[in-house]
């Protein structure tokens, strides 16, 4: 019950991380028609300036300075070198970000170096947010922050107690992205900027004719979905890996993320960021085969079936491609994803 | 209607340019004669039939394929089991004949792979390659038996019965299939472009609506183009097989995929001889810049971004540009702000090229001393002279560039200008 349910928060606290990067993608796509290939790309900038100015201000004061530094770079290449490109189509300006997401990728190296860099969070998250304890006899309990060391063991043999703490660090992730969510649904739906942007979305020409500076928008669209992506990237970075190779780890994630929920739709995102991180972290967890199963299915296999790899292969094996399996089922049976309205 | 009948004089120009290319393909490794050129030589031919391949997906069909490498890959692990099936004695083929094994898969796999990617296209149709990318990247590390694991699966392309003294032991020999694959193949894809199916796959291109108006099914057009491209990189893949004796993982990864595309579009995606420039650049910046710098992957996605704004047509469209001002007999006139240009651009380079130099070398080689060269210059990546120097160089360099931008940029606006007025006078006339 309590691996269920650490491993549920476990998923959840993943998929709402990619769903910090995704709505960026999602934003950005909606509005301009930009597939921003360097998205993830802005995540590791954001995970690495989070980590140089936390040697600066320290951890908090990066958090809030890192998005900002981010989504002012994103906001600058878009207006240098995106809107030059935006007259060719849609393939230049997908073309322009996958060559910008080579220079990131060098230039990160460059400064930072090609090994993965120690980027610790702060004090206060380094512990568990809460322990559930397991005891054979009293049931299931929580205690908020680690469990004291006597609670986790029995004095009797015959008791069984588990202790399953819950990082502090995937707790903060959670609740920075709910934070992200209410606020950007709020931001668009219930002030004037929102509304504009959401009328540039589908009638730009009109909006402009209004007087509003569409190419600005779209410029502020640009580094707000960056700054997101940079948000994100300083609390991955924090709880994950810091290292130039986050960027291509996460990137075709995302991709998917966005192309199953449904392109363009941020609630389509949504839904399908948080199951695929709840689908991988199950899937990962797990340690059985077709082998266990048949075995505890009390199956006879012959010898060559229990050589057959297929057959070997453990769930936690095919969890890397549990994200691409799950595109390809859905671009079969519902091609314009799970909540998208158009057929692209 | 009664078919019309015109007088079809020689295509002299075509001849030429064929002829001229066989000629390159066969004489190529006798002015070439080190080593390195020869096996420079060898990879450049089989770059060329996967760039032209790719092209035939993004320059003809609009397709911008992330995942170009799968078909390549996995055209070369089935020729390398072929070829280790063949050494075995349980299959009968020519070693010779083996790329076709590797196209005939490539073939394979964009038929069962194709039909999900091109359901879609545009940019769902570039993510969803990239997803299949990975599918197949991932896959290829959890099936060993097939794939090798990180080992990779190798063989020994000397095997079977020698043709005619042919054992395609030593690497000229091999250079000389690759050429003969090469041009085929080459042909081969120009005549793709001529056929029915390749106008309207241009067409899909351009306005998959009106395609749909006048009865096609653009999504089975875009299919049978993707199995004819898969065919071809699969080719590609034996040949690259058979050159290397060894595959491994990486073959199908996402970095082969987006250097196919790299390269395709700098070369020029928009004619049909774009990405054999492009190819042959490919080899050239793999081989022998990143032995010159460690900084080549910076500068390339540099070049690539400075293409994409303001050259989108890649380096094909610079020369056919060029030639159509030289046919106007233009040339004359702008020549002078091209030496303006590219000496400016020189000074530029020279000062940004010695700052990205000293940082690598601050950042990787820290150990080695505080000195790098750079073209031949002595400079202290600690020193303050040598910064505040190549900062001035490429300041310098930037003003001036810019000065003899402007310039350019005006005489050749005016030159276009005369030229369609000529043009236009031209048909008049007739």
């Amino acid at each position: 019950m309590e691996f269920f349910i650490i491993s549920m928060l476990n998923g959840l606290s993943y998929g709402l991380l990619l769903f910090m990067l995704s709505s960026g993608l999602t934003l950005i796509f909606s509005m301009m028609g930009v597939l921003n290939f360097a998205h993830a790309s802005f995540y590791m900038v954001g995970a690495y300036v989070g980590y140089a100015l936390t040697g600066i201000l320290g951890f908090w004061p990066a958090l809030l300075v890192s998005p900002l530094v981010v989504g002012a770079c994103g906001a600058l290449f878009e207006r240098l070198s995106l809107r030059k490109v935006h007259p060719y189509g849609h393939v230049p300006e997908l073309l322009v970000t996958f060559g910008l997401s080579y220079v990131v990728l060098e230039v990160v190296q460059l400064v930072w170096g090609r090994t993965a860099v120690e980027f610790q969070p702060p004090e206060l998250l380094r512990g568990s947010a809460f322990t559930l304890i397991n005891h054979s006899l009293d049931g299931l309990r929580l205690v908020w922050g680690a469990a004291p060391a006597e609670l986790c063991s029995a004095a009797d043999a015959a008791v069984r107690v588990v202790c399953s703490p819950f990082p502090a660090t995937r707790a903060f992730m959670m609740l920075i992205a709910l934070l992200m969510l209410v606020s950007l649904w709020l931001l668009l739906t219930r002030t004037r900027i929102g509304l504009v942007i959401q009328a540039a979305l589908t009638h730009p020409e009109m909006v402009e004719a209004l007087g509003h500076n569409v190419p600005r928008v779209f410029m502020l669209v640009f580094g707000a979905g960056t700054g997101l992506a940079g948000l994100a990237g300083v609390i991955g970075g924090s709880t994950f890996v810091t290292e130039p190779a986050m960027a291509a780890t996460v990137g075709s994630v995302i991709f998917v993320v966005v192309v199953v929920g449904g392109m363009g739709s941020l609630s389509g995102a949504f839904l399908a960021s948080v199951l695929i991180g709840v689908i991988q972290t199950f899937a990962v967890a797990i340690d059985y085969s077709f082998l266990t199963l048949a075995r505890d299915m009390g199956w006879v296999l012959s010898a060559s079936a229990q050589d057959n790899t297929f057959a070997r292969l453990t769930v936690s094996q095919v969890a890397p491609i549990l994200p691409y399996l799950f595109l390809v089922l859905i671009l079969i049976f519902r091609p314009k994803g799970l909540l998208g309205t158009r057929e692209g | 209607m009664a078919a019309v009948y015109a007088f079809k004089p020689y295509n002299v120009g075509r001849w030429v340019i064929w002829s001229a290319f066989a000629l390159i393909l066969l004489c190529a490794p006798l002015l070439f004669r080190s080593n390195l050129s020869q096996t420079m030589l060898t990879q450049m031919g089989v770059a060329i039939i996967a760039c032209l391949s790719y092209n035939m997906l993004l320059g003809q069909g609009g397709m911008l394929s992330f995942g170009h490498a799968v078909y390549t890959g996995l055209g070369s692990y089935m020729a390398m089991h072929a070829l280790n099936a063949v050494g075995a004695g349980q299959l009968g083929i020519p070693v010779s004949l083996l790329p076709l094994v590797g196209g005939v898969a490539g073939m394979g796999f964009a038929v069962l792979l194709g039909w999900v990617t091109t359901r879609k296209s545009g940019t769902p149709f570039a993510m969803i390659t990239m997803g299949v990318a990975e599918l197949v990247f991932a896959m290829s590390l959890m099936f060993s038996e097939f794939f090798g694991g990180e080992a990779g699966v190798s063989g020994n392309r000397v095997t079977g019965q020698a043709f005619m003294g042919i054992t395609f032991g030593p690497q000229i020999q091999i250079y000389y299939l690759i050429a003969a694959y090469t041009f085929v193949c080459v042909a081969l894809m120009f005549a793709f472009t001529q056929t029915p199916l390749g106008r309207i796959l241009n067409a899909v291109r351009d306005n998959p609506e009106r395609v749909e108006f006048i009865g096609y099914n653009t999504q089975r057009v875009r299919y049978l183009a993707f199995i004819i491209a898969g065919f071809f990189a699969g080719i590609a893949g034996g040949l690259s097989a058979l050159n290397f004796e060894i595959v491994t993982a990486e073959v199908v990864g996402a970095g082969r995929s987006g250097a196919y595309l790299l390269f395709t579009f700098l070369g020029g995606a928009t004619f049909f001889f774009g990405p054999i420039i492009g190819a042959v650049l490919m080899i050239i910046a793999s081989v022998l810049l990143s032995e010159l710098t460690k900084a080549w992957l910076l500068y390339l996605g540099l070049v690539f971004l400075f293409m994409v704004m303001y050259a989108p047509g890649g380096i094909a469209s610079l020369i056919m540009m060029n030639l159509r001002v030289a046919r106007f007999g233009k040339l004359r006139q702008i020549w002078t702000s091209y030496l303006g240009l590219g000496v400016t651009a020189v000074v530029m380079l020279a000062g940004a090229g010695a700052m990205i130099e000293m940082v690598y070398h601050l950042q990787l080689n820290s150990a080695l001393g505080d000195v790098v060269r750079f073209m031949g210059v002595p400079l202290n990546a600690k020193g303050v002279d040598s910064w505040v120097g190549a900062a001035f160089v490429l300041l310098t360099g930037i003003g001036l560039f810019e000065l003899a931008r402007r310039q350019y940029m005006h005489e050749w606006g005016e030159i276009q200008a005369e030229i369609e007025k000529e043009i236009k006078r031209r048909e008049t006339a007739v």
